[in-house]
C-alpha cells in the first residue's frame, strides 16, 4: 500500500465552499465526506433519543410496582426506543458514517460512484425518521408493537403502527441505496493495483454488508407493505381468523432482521480489523481469513433467521435445520476474534483510546456471541426465551459489540474526518464508567433472564428487584460516561489541537492525504504496490 | 454500456421476432388456463400450480419479453444468483411448513 503524503492546494472539506454556502453546502452537499458528517449528526442525535427511552424504562425498574407511568406507555417506549435505535442508528451504523467516509478515500478514490444517489439515501435516512417521529404523535398513539411488529397484535392494535411501519419501509430504501452505491465503488474505483486481496479489510467487510442490504432488505420492504395493505384493507395474509398465518409473518419478518444483524455488525468488525494493526504496528494475523468469513458470515447469516422463532410453532424438522445453521455461523465470527487476538501477538502495542474502545468491543462482543450460541441450541433456547436473557444478549452484540466498535472508529477515525484532536485522558475518563455501567447494567440482564423475568414487562416481582435496582443503577453510569464520551468529542471538533494527517502511523490510504481531507481526496490518484498492511515499510525495512 | 448499439451486426438480433412474442404469449395464456384449472382441484392442487407454473410464465417474460436472452453472461449470472437465494429461502422455509 502506498503510504506517500499527498499534499494539496485544495481548500479541506469542511472550509470548501462550492455552489451553496452555510447549512444549504451541507445540505446540498454531494461530497461522501458531507454526506458521512451528516449520517453522524444525525445518528448520534437519535441515538441519545434511544437513551433517554432506556433511561426511563430502567428508571420504572427502580421499584416493583411503580405507578411513574402506565402499561401501554411502557409498551410505546420500548417500541420507540427499539425502533430508533435499530432503524436509526445501528442499521445505517458505521456503513453509514465511515462507510461514507472512509471507504472511497481508502480505495483511493475520489468519491463514491453515485454521488446524488448517496445524498438521495440520506435523504431517505431522514425521511423515513420524521415519519417515525409523525407517527409518535398523530393518530390513536403511538405504536407499541415492539420494533419487531409481530402479526397478528401489530394488525389489531389501535395505536399508530400504519405509519411506524411506513417510515421502516422508506428507511428501508435508504439502506439497499446505500449498498448499491457502495458495491458499485468498491467494484470499480479502486486505485489502480489496489486488486481485492490488496484491498484492507474495512471494504471488504462494508462489501460483504452491502450486498445483505440489497438482498434481505426488499424482503422486509415487502412484508411491511403487506402489514400495511392488511390494516387498511384486512387482506388476511398474516391475520388468522382471516385464515393468514401469524409464523409466515414472523418467517418474513426474519429473512431480513436476523442479516440486520451482522449488517449492523460486520462493518464494526470490519473497522476493528483496521484499527488493530495500526496500533500493534504489524500486519494483521490471517488476511485472507478474515476476509472470506466476512463474506462467510454473510451468507451464513442469511440462512438462521428462523432461530428467532423456536417457540413459535414451528415444526421440529425446521427447528433442527435452524439450530444447526445457527452453530456454523458462529465458527467465521470465531475465526475473526481468533485472527485479532493474534494480530495483537508479539506486536508493538501503542496504547491509545481507539485500541482500548477496540479491545473493549472484543470483550463484549464475546460475551454477545457465545449466549447467542447459548440460544441456538433448541432446547436451552425454550427456557431463554422472551426473557431479559435475550435483551442483555442483543445489547451485548448490538451495544457492546457495534456501539464499541462505532466509539473505537469514532476516535480513530476522527483527527482524519475533524482535523482536529481529542483529549487522551478524557477518552479514559469516559471508557471507565461506560464499560463498568454496560456490564452491571446489561450482565445482570443476564442473570435475571436466566431466573426467568420475562422482557418487555412494566413491572417485576419483588424477588428480581435487587438485580434490577443494580440494572438501573448501572445504566446510570453507563450514561454519564456516554455523555462524557461525546462531550469531549464535540468540544475537539471546535476546540481540539489539530492533528496531523497521520497520528497513528496507520498504512492505509485515507492516512495518506491531508487532515481534514481535500474536497477531491487525492490530486492524482495514488498506485497501489503493496498488500495493505505493510509496516515494514514504516519501519524502514 | 454494452457496445451492442454501436456494433449491432455483430450479434445476435435484440429483439425476439413477431412470431416468437405471440408463441410465447399464447404460451402464457395457455398456462394461466392451467392455473385456473387446478384451482377447481382444491387448495392443494392450487398452491402446487401457483409454485410450478407462476415461476414458468415468469421466465418466460423475463427471457422473451424482458429481453434477458439477449444479455451478456454477466447479467444472466446476477439474476441466477438471485434466483437461487430465493430457492434457498423457500427450501428452508419449506422446512417448517412442510414438516409442520
Amino acid at each position: 500500500m502506498s503510504t506517500q503524503q499527498h499534499t494539496t492546494a485544495e481548500p479541506n472539506y469542511l472550509e470548501y465552499d462550492g455552489k451553496h454556502n452555510g447549512l444549504l453546502g451541507w445540505l446540498l452537499s454531494t461530497d461522501h465526506k458531507r454526506v458521512a458528517i451528516l449520517y453522524l449528526v444525525s445518528m448520534v442525535t437519535f441515538f441519545f433519543a434511544g437513551v433517554s427511552a432506556g433511561f426511563v424504562m430502567r428508571l420504572v425498574q427502580l421499584t416493583p410496582f411503580h405507578k411513574m407511568i402506565t402499561a401501554q406507555t411502557y409498551n410505546a417506549l420500548f417500541t420507540f426506543h427499539g425502533v430508533v435505535m435499530i432503524f436509526l442508528f445501528v442499521i445505517p451504523g458505521l456503513n453509514a458514517v465511515f462507510g461514507n467516509f472512509v471507504l472511497p478515500i481508502i480505495l483511493g478514490a475520489k468519491d463514491v460512484q453515485f454521488p446524488r444517489l448517496n445524498l438521495a439515501s440520506w435523504y431517505f435516512f431522514i425521511g423515513g425518521a420524521l415519519i417515525a417521529v409523525i407517527a409518535l404523535f398523530t393518530g390513536n398513539g403511538p405504536p407499541d408493537t415492539g420494533w419487531s411488529f409481530y402479526a397478528p397484535f401489530s394488525l389489531k392494535t389501535g395505536t399508530n403502527v400504519t405509519l411506524g411501519v411506513f417510515a421502516a419501509f422508506i428507511l428501508g430504501f435508504s439502506s439497499m441505496l446505500t449498498g448499491i452505491n457502495f458495491v458499485t465503488t468498491i467494484h470499480r474505483l479502486r486505485a489502480p493495483g489496489m486488486t481485492f486481496f490488496k484491498m484492507p479489510l474495512f471494504p471488504w467487510a462494508v462489501y460483504a454488508t452491502s450486498w445483505m442490504q440489497i438482498l434481505a432488505t426488499p424482503v422486509l420492504a415487502v412484508t411491511l407493505l403487506l402489514v400495511i395493505l392488511e390494516r387498511l384493507f384486512g387482506i388476511g395474509i398474516f391475520d388468522p381468523a382471516k385464515g393468514g398465518d401469524p409464523v409466515l409473518y414472523q418467517h418474513m419478518f426474519w429473512i431480513y432482521s436476523h442479516p440486520a444483524v451482522y449488517i449492523m455488525i460486520l462493518p464494526a468488525m470490519g473497522a476493528i480489523s483496521e484499527i488493530l494493526p495500526t496500533f500493534a504496528q504489524r500486519t494483521i494475523f490471517g488476511y485472507k481469513a478474515i476476509a472470506f468469513s466476512s463474506i462467510a458470515i454473510a451468507g451464513f447469516g442469511s440462512l438462521v433467521w428462523a432461530h428467532h422463532m423456536f417457540t413459535s410453532g414451528m415444526s421440529d424438522f425446521g427447528n433442527m435445520i435452524f439450530s444447526l445453521l445457527t452453530m456454523v455461523v458462529a465458527v467465521p465470527s470465531a475465526i475473526k476474534v481468533f485472527n485479532w487476538v493474534a494480530t495483537l501477538y508479539k506486536g508493538s502495542i501503542n496504547f491509545q483510546p481507539p485500541l482500548l474502545y477496540a479491545l473493549s468491543f472484543i470483550f463484549l462482543f464475546c460475551i454477545g456471541g457465545m449466549t447467542g450460541v447459548w440460544q441456538g441450541a433448541l432446547a436451552l433456547d425454550i427456557h431463554l426465551h422472551d426473557t431479559y436473557f435475550i435483551v442483555g444478549h442483543f445489547h451485548y452484540v448490538m451495544f457492546g459489540g457495534t456501539g464499541f466498535a462505532f466509539f473505537a472508529a469514532l476516535v480513530y477515525w476522527f483527527p482524519k474526518m475533524f482535523g482536529r484532536m481529542y483529549s487522551n485522558t478524557a477518552m479514559y475518563v469516559a471508557w471507565f464508567p461506560m464499560f463498568i455501567g454496560f456490564n452491571m447494567l446489561y450482565f445482570t440482564m443476564l442473570i435475571l433472564g436466566m431466573q426467568g423475568m420475562p422482557r418487555r414487562y412494566y413491572a417485576h416481582l419483588p424477588q428480581y428487584h435487587l438485580a434490577h435496582v443494580v440494572a438501573t443503577v448501572g445504566s446510570w453510569i453507563m450514561i454519564s460516561g456516554l455523555l462524557i464520551f461525546f462531550g469531549s468529542l464535540l468540544h475537539a471538533v471546535f476546540r481540539g489541537k489539530k492533528a496531523g494527517s497521520n497520528p497513528w502511523h496507520a498504512v492505509t490510504l485515507e492516512w495518506s492525504v491531508p487532515s481534514p481531507p481535500p474536497v477531491e481526496n487525492f490530486d492524482e490518484v495514488p498506485t497501489v504496490t503493496h498488500e495493505p498492511y505493510h509496516f515494514a515499510k514504516e519501519a524502514g525495512s | 454500456m454494452s457496445d451492442q448499439s454501436t456494433h449491432p451486426t455483430e450479434h445476435a438480433p435484440l429483439h425476439p421476432s413477431y412470431g416468437t412474442v405471440v408463441a410465447v404469449w399464447i404460451a402464457l395464456v395457455v398456462l394461466t388456463g392451467c392455473l385456473v384449472l387446478l384451482s377447481h382441484f382444491g387448495l392443494r392442487a392450487a398452491v402446487w400450480g401457483l409454485l410450478t407454473i407462476t415461476p414458468l410464465k415468469a421466465g418466460l417474460v423475463f427471457y422473451f419479453f424482458m429481453h434477458l436472452r439477449y444479455e451478456d453472461p454477466l447479467l444472466k449470472g446476477v439474476i441466477l444468483v438471485a434466483i437461487v437465494t430465493l430457492l434457498i429461502f423457500l427450501v428452508l422455509l419449506f422446512s417448517d411448513v412442510a414438516f409442520a
